[in-house]
């Protein structure tokens, strides 16, 4: 198992507020990771890190093989080394059909004149069917985004970073507002998922972490609190401190 | 180039070039010059630029309907188009005029003394007779007409360049593309701007070469000539908003991030919608000013910017055929209302002079539109398309 | 009581002169002769005479006779004052001004002094108008020598500074007295010492007393002569154009004037053989070559002067020089003058920069007035209103109507303010209820919205108002201006419209921070469910905030109204730069906004001091300057970092 990502010493902070403080992280590929930690522990901001929305103050985020900084890289060059986002409200393009979603996702040239002479292909096309039987929306290819129901924007979102198929992918809250069978329908998606490559979920709920059965690390005022098993990480003394307040 | 399904997928193109095709055929033949002569050459006029306001709409919408970015600056690119073609214009019909009136001297002129005639011709009313910079390639048409493509077409890359890169988006940028606007209009009211300040640039009906061809005929040209701009831009823009351009197009519109976050460079896509919706309606403008024959600062003011956008609202926003009609009803039935045409309503205290109160019915259906009907005319066609197959 | 002091000290004046004569005309009739037919040699005796008797009419009757207004009777050699009656002469007395009767003109002469002698008359008159009881003739002639500079009047002037009983008018003397020294001194040393003195007061007046002094005159010629007072010497090229040093060479009878291509042009025509001109077929004349030659062909024949080429008029230059002399010849005192000008234009210099700091403190002051409503709406709602600048519009037409009814200028600005507040406030609420509140986190369709209304807006006050301007006029104890020395000064309506903006800052940052209505004004924008979930009624706060940034554009309309004309358009003029200001400064910030306005009203008055001549082109390049920042800057002067200023 390779080191695929490694944020070393990296601190932010706005306005005084340090929501990122000397954090260290790696992550090998492949690899199910989840992480966990009340509010405010900088969960969105380690995600922003990475992603290049936020700059920090401070400190190395080093990327793949090799090992290159993804600091200074602007965030469509970062999605495009193949580091997928998926947001805790879902955002799917509501005007288009699940199909342009998709489409649009899928892996391929990004720049303008490319997109502008782009042709549909075969190839194309039945990936495009492929990862909506993966997520379940085969029936629906053809309806706008905005007309399906709050998990099934949730796997389609799931369903366009499968599409933009990277090697890294951040998932926050995915299980935020699904019923339990849904919820049972995404874990199997994600453990899927991160056969081939290296997952980051965010999470809240206890009960879905447990169920990935996977290295849990937890986030505390920026910091790596601790890691390890779910089982290990929840009988360590801070991480009880914190969740349980002192 | 084209994909092959590319027209069989958008039949609204076909039915729209179709549409567009009667109508120019069945202007000709009601023209002076072409047919009965039911409609006057002003009317020709009038509908010609019509046209072109149609084209700067539907660039307009691409920018804004489709792109999200509420540009209040294309009506400045518009008049930098009229204005590149004007130059030329001025330049070589004085330049004839010149010719000719120093052919009478006993001694012939030198090439010095008729550029320096022609300098005070062009410039006597802002106090000057020198060529500024800007007119370097004025003698030349080919260059000109680079000009109308160049000129805002860099403007818009540079402008484009410098707001995307740092991120400047909705209501900011709408602001900053008026001050654009604002400044650029300033800037061409000075005297010393080298295109004539606020007499700006005139007699532009006048084609120079075509002394002999009467006003009627060169209407007509000029008609055609803004229609196929017309069906060239609308198929252009057809194509630029269909497929996984226009999928990627309007992703930006509706959540900028997330399409950032797919891999696409969201600045570049923003960049080139803005630079080849700055061009073409810098080429809009190009046909429009030759039939309007005089185009000065006051065209450019950001109200004009206002009024593209206030178009395209009550046409609808985000289809193509939407931004055509919005432009065509608004701008006729404005030249109908401030040119005495609607009939004054007299409230026996009051009568309502429609030339005073078109602007305040406009502004007041405007709000309403955007309050009531945010798709505006367009969306009466979903209702009918709706209907018809509910039936 | 200033009176009576000035009667006993002009009776103390000329009582040790006091003579026999009782009237003016007694007095006249002891050198009769002598004031009948006057000589420059003869008439100061006259004049000493007059000056010492103290009389109270002979100011006005120097001015007669130097004025040829005086008259004498042939019969008796009386001396009369007269006014034309048709044919006739009314005879006026010259000591009481009665008519005396009237006379043919026959019997009369006229007395017509000559140059000379109307000199001395001038003279000796300037020394009675500087001592004139009457202090608005001693003003009057104070001015008169200010306007008009002689050497002939130092003397005088200096005589009457001891005995001038008013101190402004004697520091008024005593600073023309050292101008005229400077000028017009007999030694060197007194002009050096009057110029040194000159050298602190920079009031135009002084100034141009220098430059009086410093006036050169351009030479050229063959080497600098030693016998003039040289300023510079310039450089051909540089300091003077190669056209105008020809010039003056032709002028100074240096040099053959040169061949202009007009001439040849009238040469050419004027010499065509057959179709063609020395040889040459006139069509091909239409090079400046070809002309050439066949002028010079033409003049090698004897038909036309010769031409003289670029190399001959520049090696003319070359051997010539040029340079400026002073007209004053001592070297010392234009020295001494260039240093004190030098000194002084220093001092200009920081003036100009004083009064231009001061300018652009107004106009900060105007754009923030202009934009402070909208740091309120835009700002802390975040609501974009591109009406703005219509209700600012609302405002000054208010005061405009108020000033119909309240004639009381003073009363009708005091009427007009929170009546501009009421009437805007209103139409605030009214848009935010009928308009913005439908289309909250809509803010492009807002934008529209509220363009239309803009739009209909304006033309309904054209409707109203008609399109000229209209003119809202400020009580008269704002007219005028606070004058500080003669380059800086600022008007009162400016200093009034400043001390509104401080208030209105002051009272906006009182507002947001200090009462209920801020507070609840901050949560609502922040987290308008928690706040709904406190009590707090955003609907109501919505409202309220809007009204209160619309009831301050109709309050600055007022004050803007006062400065500039009440126009249908004026706020469309302001919106622009209203944007510009609160987004330059820093969005939902007060602070920020009087940052955006400050920088923004000097970087104008900056620019415009480089091209003083051109407000329009300081607009263009201010706001290229404003976009350039905006991409340097995008959150404005004073940003909001972090998490907190929204995505």
């Amino acid at each position: 198992m390779n080191t695929l990502l490694e944020l070393s010493g990296v601190s932010v902070s706005f306005d005084g507020f340090k929501a990122i403080n000397n954090l260290s992280f790696q992550i090998g590929e492949p690899e199910l990771r989840a992480i966990i930690g009340p509010n405010g522990a900088g969960k969105t901001t380690f995600m922003d890190i990475i992603t290049g929305k936020t700059k920090p103050d401070e400190g190395h985020v080093l990327w793949g093989d090799k090992a290159t900084s993804l600091l200074g890289r602007s965030e469509s060059q970062i999605a495009r080394d193949g580091i997928g986002r998926k947001f805790q409200k879902p955002t799917v393009f509501e005007a288009q059909t699940i199909r342009e979603n998709l489409a649009m996702a899928l892996k391929g040239d990004r720049g303008p004149l490319d997109v502008l002479f782009h042709r549909k292909t075969p190839a194309g096309t039945s990936r495009i069917e492929t990862v909506a039987d993966e997520v379940g929306l085969t029936k629906d290819l053809a309806r706008p985004a905005g007309e399906l129901s709050h998990g099934k924007k949730q796997w389609l979102e799931i369903g366009m970073l499968l599409a933009q198929d990277p090697r890294l992918l951040l998932v926050d809250e995915p299980a935020a507002g699904m019923t339990p069978a849904e919820r049972a329908h995404t874990t199997d998606l994600l453990r899927r998922m991160a056969l081939n490559r290296a997952v980051i979920v965010v999470e809240h709920d206890m009960e879905f972490v447990r169920r990935l059965d996977c290295k849990v690390t937890v986030l505390h005022e920026g910091a790596v609190l601790a890691e390890g098993s779910l089982d290990h990480v929840t009988a360590n003394q801070d991480v009880i401190d914190v969740y349980l307040g002192r | 180039m084209m994909k092959p399904g590319f027209l069989s997928q958008n039949q609204s193109v076909l039915w729209f070039l179709a549409t567009l095709g009667m109508f120019t055929l069945g202007v000709t033949a009601l023209a002076e010059a072409t047919g009965t002569g039911a409609l006057s050459t002003s009317f020709v006029k009038t509908l010609g630029k019509t046209l072109c306001l149609c084209l700067i709409a539907i660039a307009m919408d691409v920018v804004w309907g489709y792109c999200g970015i509420l540009s209040l600056g294309h009506f400045a690119f518009f008049g930098i188009g009229g204005y590149a073609i004007g130059m030329w214009l001025m330049y070589a019909r004085t330049e004839s005029i010149v010719s000719e009136s120093l052919s009478a001297a006993v001694i012939p002129p030198t090439d010095q003394e008729i550029v320096e005639a022609i300098g005070t011709q062009i410039f006597g009313v802002v106090g000057s007779s020198d060529f500024p910079v800007i007119w370097a390639f004025a003698d030349s048409l080919g260059l000109q007409l680079l000009m109308v493509i160049l000129v805002p077409g860099l403007m818009a890359l540079v402008f484009g360049w410098l707001a995307f890169r740092s991120r400047v988006t909705g209501v900011y940028l709408s602001i900053l593309t008026q001050a654009m606007t604002l400044a650029l209009s300033l800037y061409l009211f000075q005297n010393d701007s080298g295109l004539r300040g606020n007499n700006g640039l005139s007699g532009l009906q006048n084609i120079p070469g075509f002394d002999a061809t009467p006003q009627s005929m060169i209407s007509i040209a000029f008609f055609w000539a803004s229609a196929l701009a017309l069906g060239l831009g609308y198929l252009l823009f057809a194509f630029v908003t269909s497929g996984k351009m226009g999928s990627v197009v309007r992703g930006i519109r509706d959540d900028e991030a997330r399409v950032r976050f797919l891999g696409y460079h969201v600045e570049s896509y923003k960049l080139f919608i803005f630079t080849l919706t700055a061009i073409i309606a810098g080429i809009a403008g190009a046909l429009y000013y030759p039939q309007a024959g005089i185009i000065n600062p006051a065209e450019i003011a950001p109200i004009a910017s206002i009024y593209l956008a206030v178009w395209v609202a009550i046409g609808g926003r985000g289809r193509l055929y939407g931004a055509v009609i919005g432009a065509a009803f608004v701008s006729l039935l404005s030249s109908w209302f401030t040119g005495g045409g609607a009939p004054d309503i007299s409230l026996g205290v009051y009568t309502i002079h429609w030339t005073d109160w078109w602007l305040v019915l406009l502004g007041l259906s405007f709000v309403a539109v955007t309050l009531f009907a945010p798709k505006g005319i367009g969306g009466l066609f979903d209702l009918l398309i709706r209907k018809e197959g509910s039936r | 009581m200033l009176r009576t002091i000035l009667i006993i000290l002009a009776v103390c004046v000329t009582a040790p002169h006091t003579s026999a004569a009782q009237d003016l005309q007694s007095l006249l009739q002891s050198h009769q002769r002598l004031v009948a037919k006057p000589s420059a040699k003869t008439v100061g005796v006259v004049l000493d005479d007059l000056a010492s008797s103290g009389l109270s009419g002979t100011a006005d009757f120097l001015e007669k006779w130097r004025n040829k207004d005086l008259w004498v009777r042939k019969e008796d050699g009386r001396f009369f004052y007269t006014a034309m009656a048709e044919a006739q002469l009314t005879l006026l007395d010259i000591d009481t001004g009665q008519v005396v009767g009237t006379t043919s003109k026959k019997h009369l002469k006229q007395i017509r002094p000559n140059g000379g002698v109307r000199k001395a008359i001038a003279s000796a008159l300037v020394q009675f108008q500087l001592n004139d009881p009457d202090i608005t003739r001693r003003k009057a002639a104070v001015d008169a020598i200010a306007r008009a500079m002689t050497a002939d009047q130092l003397a005088p002037l200096e005589a009457a500074i001891d005995n001038e009983a008013d101190a402004d008018l004697k520091a008024q003397k005593m600073r023309l007295a050292v101008m005229l020294r400077a000028s017009f001194a007999p030694t060197t040393e007194a002009r050096l010492a009057a110029i040194t003195a000159l050298s602190d007061d920079i009031s135009v007046d002084t100034r141009a007393v220098l430059n009086q002094i410093l006036t050169t005159k351009r030479h050229a010629a063959v080497s600098i002569p030693s016998d003039l007072n040289v300023a510079t010497q310039l450089m051909v090229g540089k300091d003077i154009s190669s056209l105008d040093a020809y010039a003056m060479l032709v002028d100074a009878n240096l040099a053959q004037p040169r061949v202009k291509a007009s001439d040849i042009v009238s040469v050419l025509s004027a010499n065509i053989e057959n179709g063609r001109v020395a040889g040459t077929p006139v069509r091909l004349l239409d090079t400046i070559e070809a002309r050439e030659k066949a002028y010079d062909s033409l003049a090698a024949a004897g038909a036309a002067p010769t031409r003289i080429t670029d190399a001959a008029a520049q090696r003319l230059i070359e051997t010539h020089v040029f340079f400026d002399s002073y007209s004053e010849s001592d070297i010392r005192v234009t020295a001494a003058a260039k240093l004190a000008l030098d000194g002084i234009e220093t001092r200009v210099a920081i003036s100009h920069a004083a009064d231009l700091t001061l300018d652009a403190l107004s106009l900060a002051s105007i754009y923030f007035l202009a934009a402070i409503g909208l740091a309120v709406t835009f700002g802390v709602m975040g609501v974009i209103n591109m009406a703005h600048g219509e209700f600012i519009m609302m405002g000054a037409y208010t005061g405009y109507v108020v000033q119909l009814f309240v004639p009381n200028y003073t009363l009708s600005i005091i009427v007009a303010l929170p009546l501009a507040f009421a009437v805007t406030f209103a139409a605030g609420v009214a848009l935010e209820r009928l308009v913005i509140r439908w289309l909250y986190h809509r803010p492009l369709e807002t934008l529209l919205a509220t363009f239309g209304i803009s739009i209909a807006l304006q033309q309904l006050a054209k409707n109203i108002f008609g399109t000229q301007a209209r003119p809202l006029t400020s009580p008269a104890w704002l007219d005028g201006a606070w004058v500080i020395n003669d380059v800086i000064a600022i008007s009162y309506i400016r200093i009034a419209i400043f001390v509104l903006a401080i208030i209105f800052l002051s009272l906006i940052v009182w507002i947001l921070r200090k009462t209920r209505l801020g507070l609840e004004m901050r949560a609502v924008t922040q987290n308008p469910g928690m706040a709904a979930s406190m009590g707090i009624n955003p609907d109501r706060i919505n409202m309220l905030t809007f009204g209160l940034g619309s009831g301050i554009a109709g309050i600055a309309g007022v004050a803007i109204g006062l400065y500039a004309k009440v126009t249908s358009e004026m706020g469309a003029d302001y919106i622009v730069q209203s944007f510009m200001t609160v987004v330059v400064g820093g969005v939902g910030n007060v602070w920020g906004t009087l940052a955006g306005a400050t920088m923004i009203g000097f970087l104008q008055k900056g620019i415009e001091w480089f091209n003083p001549s051109n407000t329009l082109a300081a607009q263009t390049y201010m706001i290229l300057f404003i976009i350039l920042f905006i991409q340097f800057r995008p959150k404005g002067i004073v940003a909001l970092r972090g998490r907190a200023a929204g995505d």
